[in-house]
């Protein structure tokens, strides 16, 4: 059913092929998560996704990129000597962007309310530490997060869309991302369908995220409630940067809210070139449609110096107004005690050590 | 926002001596003469110390102390002479940050370039030729190739450790003695240099390294002595030593200016061009005889591109070069900061348009903030004439005939750059360019492997690789 | 009944494919190693010299481009033509250097091999003197010859047929195009070898020959500015040393004259090969 309105929507909106020209008159800004009008957001390229050979013309028609000259920025960008009161706003920044996850088979709700905990106390010694940005589980403990959660202002993200893999169909999917929402999970982490993608088949896997993002719409239990949807590009799996930044802006056309790297469950995951790829990428969307797009590395960020590369590459790729949590996440389950170390050390001088910081 | 905090590079672990003499016969010995230079931080204007100005006699004196050594290291086994190098390049490797930090002070160029750039560069180059020193008999110049006698040297300020392992690692290794003048005002790494000499325990009089200035230079050039000249620098000089060394039979090589175009295709990855177009002309503050100077952009494309180049110069770091995180450092001279700002007031008075990021200057020593001119033609100054300086000049073009016609349209044949996706254009280009370095999808790439050199004005011989031998061998 | 009298020929210059008189209008009596008159040779100018460079400019491009397999047929066919005139040859050199028949008709045959020899080389310079470079990072590398443009050359005025294509085939082989002038002394055997060159598919401009006065034409070559490079070898020490100092304002390659006199019967090597060759180096990136 998601599949048929939204591409019955398209077929008339106006023709706009990808141009070297800033688009005019785009400059409304639409709130993000505004289901159910997903391809009026993307209105200027609603022309690109009304066959799977315009949609592929269109990404092909994308600019390239040349690994070696992404990892060469990447690489120098990875220098940048943060130190002394940067570092410090750095490490609270970092944390307030943290997506707190845990995606093992053996979660359970005693281990999801522990880690909830940790999300809105990180260091229970200190209550100057930032709470994290949000919690990472699997559908069926949102509803334990939510509760652990409550008020704390820190969201509850959901994986969904048979997640990692994908590899499922299109209704599991879409029930599996109601079901989430209908929890109360505030952020849908979908998986695109890697499959499809390099099959070719661009066409469904942006009527996928079409479908999961009218999903999170839904409202399900809340009726006004839609969810934040952040899209999964399992950049490991797509092989080529090309590949990262035709992702990307496939996932953004078909009306993410966020685009992210990996599961975390796939190697390589969240690299520092791969991020740069996306934040390239919903930097130029924002340009050509006005629309802003978060971006959310995941998967192997584990150390303070790891975090501060990736604000680094955002400061000098995006600008600062993408170095807010509302745009920027770091999903992460090992981290956070590192930042937090790192913070003491810088509170107190002294190298901290792990037995002062829980394990969750 | 997210202001990055000042992180400088400590100057503790370098001891920079209140002045210096000259390095002669494996020994620092005064000048016969008694002028004295200070040479300066160009990011501060501090006196860092006062170097002697060699003289004729003193160079004199090192071209013997050099042709004394010649007899005995020539007749060293190549196998012998390749450890001393050997030696020199694991010095350099353990003295690294120490001479990273003597470069930044002495040069102004910022310390992440002289740490990553640099200084590895500087200690690759001496492992390489190193390995050639006994490989001789293989090199395709005959079974037993011999090496010149004393090579006199003459390396500019750009990069000055970088320019002498260029200049002294393939001169060693084939056996010959060598007299080096330093820049006159980047002389400190070359000092520093000498004492690496001597702990490597290298025979006294196999390096040399006379300070001065051009007169001093010129002394060593018209030595009668010296049997091979090598020079980087200025094509005006480069032109003033072919001339003099004309009829004396003295070996030369030339390693002069450049105007390079780096030319973007429609079709370039987008971003990786404009990081190259960056890392083309603001690299060094543009103190590279190689940089890409001229950006010939495809007019259908140009708009885009420079909306993105702008767009990323804005993110550059001016500054104290001394500070990790600078990108632009100091010009490193008060007389080049004029020869630059002379040319870009050239650049407006003949019509371009001239456009700079928002960047403080620093209130002391000497700054040029990154500029690039648009609407240039062929025929403006700053389209011709080498500025050496982060000075951009932007043309256009339509086809890729137009951009070959426009890149060698200039005496010069450096380098250029090719910004495209498609292969065969690539080739295409890279066939009818006249340069003797063409990046593509790249730029100011430099390996010890790699011959490095120049068409027409921009000099003769090949340093690097297989190639840079022959500039030092009797072939 | 008498003899017939011979119809002599005219020797004038090799430019463009052509030959032009002189546009001096000027001559010089040539007289063989007894002092016979042999012919008037064109006495070539300044100007000869200017159009010779801009002919040899304009052939430079099609020539360099030409596949190193075509430019060494078309030097194979130069060996051809040249045997086919070997008789005429060998009886000019008799005349020139006042040697034996016998001496002559070798003299010629060392020539026509020198040419085989060297066009053979033009599909393998390339392979010695290039280089695939394994540079410490993820970068094809790869250098590559080519040639240095127009290369004027001053022939050695000794050895007027073999010392002459042992002066010219090692530039063109390579793509170079030149400006040549022949040996003062005895000119006649290069105007001839230019007969021979303007039926062997070599392209016009690629070869352009001047007879005259080194000591007048080589310094106008020296200092022009569209000539890329200068072979000294038949110049002597003052005129070597004038010119060379004259090639430094737009920075020439010079091939500066031989300390020892040259055996021109010995292995030639590469040197003459590579004294006008270009490295030009090509990096790009390895990344999928």
């Amino acid at each position: 059913m998601y599949r048929a309105a939204q591409a019955g929507d398209r077929r008339h909106l106006p023709k706009k092929l990808w141009t070297h020209q800033p688009l005019v008159g785009l400059e409304t800004v639409r709130p993000v998560g505004d289901a159910g009008e997903v391809s009026t957001t993307t209105a200027p390229f609603a022309e690109v996704a009304s066959s799977n050979a315009a949609l592929r013309a269109f990404l092909h028609g994308l600019p390239g990129v040349d690994r070696v000259g992404a990892d060469a920025r990447a690489a120098m960008l990875g220098t940048r000597s943060i130190k002394t009161t940067a570092k410090a706003q750095a490490i609270d920044l970092a944390i307030s962007m943290v997506d707190l996850t845990t995606l093992e088979g053996a979660d359970t709700p005693g281990k999801v309310r522990a880690m909830c905990a940790k999300a809105v106390h990180p260091d229970p010694t200190d209550p100057s530490v930032p709470r994290v940005a949000a919690v990472c589980v699997y559908p069926d403990l949102v509803a334990t997060a939510v509760r652990a959660l409550d008020g704390s202002g820190v969201k509850v993200a959901s994986v969904a869309t048979a997640f990692p893999s994908g590899r499922s169909s299109l209704d599991v999917k879409v029930t599996d991302t109601a079901l989430a929402v209908a929890a109360g999970a505030a952020e849908i982490d979908m998986v695109i369908d890697r499959g499809a993608f390099l099959s070719g088949d661009y066409l469904k896997v942006f009527e996928e995220i079409v479908a999961v993002k009218a999903a999170c719409g839904a409202g399900g239990a809340q009726g006004e409630h839609s969810a934040h949807l952040k899209v999964i590009l399992e950049t490991g799996e797509l092989a080529t940067y090309d590949n990262v930044r035709r992702a990307s802006w496939l996932a953004m056309l078909a009306g993410a809210d966020f685009i992210k790297t990996s599961t975390g469950k796939v190697q390589p995951a969240a690299t520092l070139p791969v991020t740069l790829i996306m934040l390239e990428a919903v930097r130029d969307f924002r340009l050509r449609t006005g629309r802003v797009v978060g971006v959310k590395p995941a998967g192997g960020i584990r150390t303070t110096k790891d975090a501060i590369k990736n604000l680094v590459l955002v400061n000098e790729t995006v600008g600062a107004d993408w170095l807010t949590p509302d745009l920027f996440r770091l999903g992460a389950s090992t981290l956070l005690n590192d930042l937090l170390m790192q913070r003491q050390k810088m509170a107190t001088g002294r190298y901290a050590g792990p037995d002062y910081f829980t394990l969750d | 926002m997210f202001e990055y905090a000042p992180a400088p590079e400590s100057r503790e672990i370098v001891d920079i001596k209140p002045s210096y003499g000259l390095f002669i016969g494996g020994e620092w010995v005064d000048s016969q003469g008694d002028t004295h230079h200070k040479t300066i931080n160009p990011a501060s204007e501090e006196v860092l110390a006062e170097v002697a100005w060699a003289t004729e006699a003193d160079v004199d004196r090192a071209v013997q102390a050099a042709r004394t050594a010649f007899t005995t290291w020539s007749a060293l086994p190549g196998s012998e002479r390749a450890k001393y190098i050997f030696r020199i390049a694991r010095i350099i490797q353990e003295r690294s940050r120490e001479l990273a930090i003597l470069e930044t002070l002495d040069n102004g160029k910022p310390i992440r370039e002289s740490r990553d750039v640099d200084l590895p560069l500087v200690a690759a180059h001496f492992f390489y030729y190193a390995g050639w020193a006994d490989k001789l008999g293989y090199a395709g110049f005959g079974p037993d190739p011999r090496p010149l006698g004393v090579a006199g040297q003459v390396i500019p300020w750009n990069f000055p450790l970088l320019m002498l392992a260029w200049k002294i690692a393939p001169a060693l290794a084939c056996g010959n003695t060598v007299v080096l003048k330093p820049a006159e005002t980047t002389p400190l790494t070359a000092l520093a240099f000498a004492d690496i000499c001597r702990q490597a325990d290298l025979p006294p009089g196999v390096v040399n390294i006379v300070t001065g200035a051009g007169e001093t230079g010129a002394a060593l050039v018209n030595h009668p002595g010296v049997d091979k000249v090598a020079f980087t620098g200025s094509t005006e000089v480069g032109r003033m030593i072919a001339r003099s060394v004309a009829g004396t039979g003295k070996k030369l090589s030339l390693e002069l200016g450049g105007k390079a175009a780096n030319i973007v295709f429609e079709d370039a990855a987008l971003d990786q061009a404009v990081e190259g177009i960056v890392n083309g002309i603001f690299f060094n503050q543009g103190h590279v005889c190689c940089a890409g100077s001229r950006l010939l952009v495809q007019e259908s494309v140009a708009d885009e591109v420079l909306d993105a180049l702008k767009r990323r110069l804005s993110t550059l770091r001016l500054g104290d070069p001394m500070d990790k995180n600078t990108d632009i450092g100091a010009i490193n001279s008060a007389a080049q900061l004029a020869k630059i700002r002379e040319l870009a007031e050239a650049g407006v008075n003949e019509g371009a348009e001239r456009w700079s990021p928002a960047c403080p200057i620093p209130e002391r020593g000497f700054w040029f903030p990154p500029t690039v001119f648009t609407g240039v033609a062929q025929s403006h100054r700053i389209a011709r004439e080498e500025i050496f300086g982060p000075v951009l000049s932007v043309l256009t073009f339509r086809t890729p005939a137009e951009a070959v016609e426009k890149a060698n349209n200039t005496p010069y044949g450096l380098s250029a750059g090719i910004w495209t996706e498609k292969g065969s254009r690539i080739l295409w280009m890279a066939d009818r360019l006249r340069a003797g370095v063409v990046w593509a999808n790249t730029f100011n790439r430099f390996d010890p492997t790699s011959p490095f050199g120049g068409y027409k004005e921009s000099g003769y011989g090949r340093e690097g690789g297989r190639h840079g031998l022959e500039a030092y061998l009797a072939v | 009944m008498s003899e017939r009298l011979a119809v002599r020929k005219t020797y004038k210059l090799f430019i463009g494919g052509a030959f032009p008189r002189s546009e001096s209008g000027r001559s010089y009596a040539v007289t063989s190693s007894k002092g016979d008159f042999l012919a008037n040779a064109a006495k070539g100018s300044r100007k000869d010299a200017r159009d010779a460079v801009a002919a040899a400019r304009k052939a430079f491009p099609g020539w360099s481009s030409a596949t190193p397999y075509n430019r060494g047929q078309i030097l194979y066919r130069v060996a051809e033509m040249l045997e086919g005139r070997r008789a005429q040859f060998a009886a000019e050199l008799v005349d020139a250097d006042g040697v034996t028949a016998k001496k002559a008709g070798e003299l010629v045959d060392a020539a026509v091999d020198r040419l085989v020899w060297y066009a053979g080389w033009s599909d393998k310079i390339g392979a010695i003197r290039g280089a695939a470079n394994p540079v410490a990072g993820p970068y094809f590398n790869l250098s590559t010859v080519e040639p240095t443009g127009v290369v004027a050359v001053i022939a050695p005025p000794m050895g007027p047929l073999l010392g002459l294509v042992s002066v010219i085939a090692p530039v063109i082989v390579t793509g170079n195009t030149c400006v040549v002038v022949a040996s003062e002394r005895a000119p006649l055997p290069s105007i001839t070898l230019a007969e021979v060159l303007a039926t062997s598919d070599l392209p016009g401009g690629v070869v352009n020959i001047l007879t005259g006065s080194a000591g007048e034409i080589a310094p106008w070559l020296a200092g022009h500015m569209d000539v890329n490079a200068i072979d000294l070898t038949g110049a002597d020490a003052d005129l070597a040393v004038r010119c060379e100092e004259l090639a430094a304002e737009n920075l020439k390659r010079v091939l500066r004259p031989p300390l020892d006199r040259i055996d021109w019967l010995a292995d030639p090597g590469m040197d003459r090969m590579t004294a006008f060759l270009e490295t030009k180096t090509v990096w790009h990136p390895i990344g999928v």
